[in-house]
């Protein structure tokens, strides 16, 4: 094996493991800072050793026992030691546990990752810490990675995550499962960071550094984890049934020259039909759970409805529209209500839609928002009253901060000003 | 990136003997451990080819159904998986991890699949007829 060979089979298992270790460490050490590091000493001691020895067989176990024996190495060499510091090299020493993970109980490697994640989303951190945090010690991810990922420079991403885990340090957060209420408010948490990470990653564009893109891989495959972990989390499968059924429209949604297409205009045999099925199933999975339908599974839903459409002209409107209705209910926004607005014109008529999106007028959350009046102007183009639409179109443009939407606009109000 | 891991066959999977209690459970095991990190996107066990069939297209056209058992068992597949991973080298060591699918030697082969960015900057025929559809269509709502 060349010296090349053998970093990227390194770096493979580094992928693989890592989230494994730092999280094995963190519940030795109660630190996931320290966690960290150790686990960071680990991989330079494969790199020095495994040139020479060779990829040992059971990798994850051997970067385990060298970050043991370098943390109590290095903490005890240290000879002014606070009490802190003398218990992590005491509980890491006493520790009795098999040193071969791959050994170690399935279900206590599953709940330590748990741990790890619940700990790296902490709502004590913002959510760009989270996410930034979550990608290092979840994904493995370098800061550089992330910094490219996230359009930053390297040292505002490596600040950010020391910060992290400083917050988390002095802030004592418990390396824990939360229980009972608090579950509910920190697996939101959670799944706000894995929906951000992939929210990233699909708002990449053309001539992007592929480490943007590459960000929708590293949520999805966050969200499948997550769902073995948590099975029994109705939104869990609703969040990776939403990324999956997002992820299949990836080939479709740009033209070649990088312009959007709008999902009613897309080549649906462009979309990938491997993660439309996933998704549908991971949906079922969340549905199969029971319990009233939370955010993500009704979004999820929605994006159902257009993934069993074989044609636009074939999409389940009312049944959109009712779903929508029902995310209204579940999280009021005016957001979502505009939305729920279109499906129903769609439904029954842009007359129905209207009346909707009358009430929504003085709507302060939608002040600002270019879509309130592109979506008047669509409604009233529609009914023939092309004197009204135009205005709109005009009123959307001068919102928009999108160039190539705001010609889009532009071009529409004409076409409404021709047609009158 | 994905990738299509290939399970050859061999002349038990061939002669249609299926694995042993001890390695179903190895197999799903590791099946399980793919699934948890995220990393299985999908897998199916083939019939042995005494159950498939060919066709063969020749140069001029004609279509000719050959049916099955095939020679050549070593290049034959008898499964699949598809793996999402970040590299080729994770997907060997994912594979370096598995228990051997058969009772006895037999090879499985690792191979990236075509993602869009592989095509760089030339165009498909797909893409550019798209593309002129596209045109065709916006030329239409404008007019």
């Amino acid at each position: 094996m060349t010296t090349d060979q053998l970093h990227r089979a390194i770096e493979a298992v580094w992928r693989i493991e890592s989230a494994k270790l730092v999280a094995a460490l963190a519940r030795r050490t109660r630190d996931v800072g320290v966690a960290e590091d150790l686990a960071q000493d680990a991989l330079v001691a494969a790199m020095e050793q495994w040139p020479r020895s060779g990829v040992p067989d059971r990798p994850g176990a051997w970067l385990l026992a060298a970050a043991r024996r370098r943390g109590i190495d290095a903490i005890r060499r240290d000879r002014v030691l606070d009490r802190k510091r003398r218990e992590i090299a005491d509980r890491l020493a006493a520790d009795s546990a098999p040193p071969d993970v791959d050994a170690a109980l399935d279900d206590e490697v599953g709940d330590d990752l748990l741990r790890l994640i619940f700990t790296a989303c902490h709502p004590a951190l913002s959510a760009d810490a989270r996410a930034a945090l979550t990608l290092r010690l979840l994904g493995g991810l370098t800061t550089d990675e992330i910094a490219r990922a996230f359009l930053a420079p390297e040292p505002t991403i490596a600040q950010r995550i020391v910060r992290a885990k400083k917050t988390l340090a002095e802030k004592a957060v418990p390396f824990e499962v939360p229980r009972g209420d608090e579950l509910a408010t920190r697996l939101a948490s959670v799944l706000e960071v894995v929906y951000l990470v992939f929210n990233e990653g699909y708002a990449a564009t053309a001539g992007d550094d592929w480490m943007r893109p590459a960000l929708c891989e590293e949520a999805l495959r966050l969200g499948r984890i997550l769902a073995e972990l948590t099975p029994a989390e109705p939104e869990v499968h609703g969040l990776v049934a939403l990324m999956e059924i997002q992820a299949s429209r990836l080939r479709a949604r740009t033209a070649a020259d990088g312009s959007p297409i709008l999902l009613l205009d897309q080549d649906r045999a462009r979309w990938d039909h491997l993660l439309i099925r996933r998704g549908l199933a991971a949906l079922a999975r969340a549905e199969a759970l029971g319990g009233p339908r939370g955010p993500y599974v009704l979004q999820a839903a929605i994006a159902a409805c257009h993934a069993r459409a074989r044609a636009p002209e074939a999409t389940d409107w009312p049944e959109i529209a009712r779903l929508y209705g029902e995310l209204a209910r579940a999280v009021p926004s005016a957001v979502v209500e505009l939305n729920r607005a279109m499906a129903v014109a769609m439904a029954e008529g842009p007359a129905a839609g209207l009346a909707i999106l009358d009430a929504l007028a003085d709507e302060p959350a939608l002040a600002g928002y270019p879509y309130l009046p592109s979506a008047r102007g669509d409604l009233l183009a529609k009914l023939g009253r092309p004197a009204e639409a135009a205005p709109m179109f005009r009123r959307a443009a001068e919102l928009t901060r999108n160039a190539r939407e705001r010609s889009w606009l532009l071009g529409r109000a004409r076409a409404c000003d021709d047609a009158r | 990136m994905r990738v299509m891991v290939i399970i050859k066959a061999t002349k038990d999977s061939e002669a249609g003997v299926l694995p042993d209690t001890r390695l179903m459970k190895e197999m799903g095991d590791f099946n399980e451990e793919l699934v948890k990190a995220g990393v299985m996107l999908d897998g199916e066990g083939l019939h042995p080819s005494s159950r498939g069939v060919r066709v063969r297209f020749a140069a001029d056209g004609k279509r000719t159904v050959i049916d099955g058992p095939f020679a050549e068992t070593k290049e034959l597949i008898c499964g699949f998986w598809l793996w999402q991973v970040k590299s080729m080298e994770e997907a060997i060591e994912w594979l370096r991890r598995c228990p051997n699918p058969h009772l006895e030697e037999c090879e499985v082969e690792i191979r990236p699949v075509y993602e869009a960015e592989d095509f760089g900057e030339a165009f498909t025929p797909e893409m550019r007829e798209q593309e002129d559809r596209i045109r065709a269509e916006t030329a239409r709502l404008k007019g």
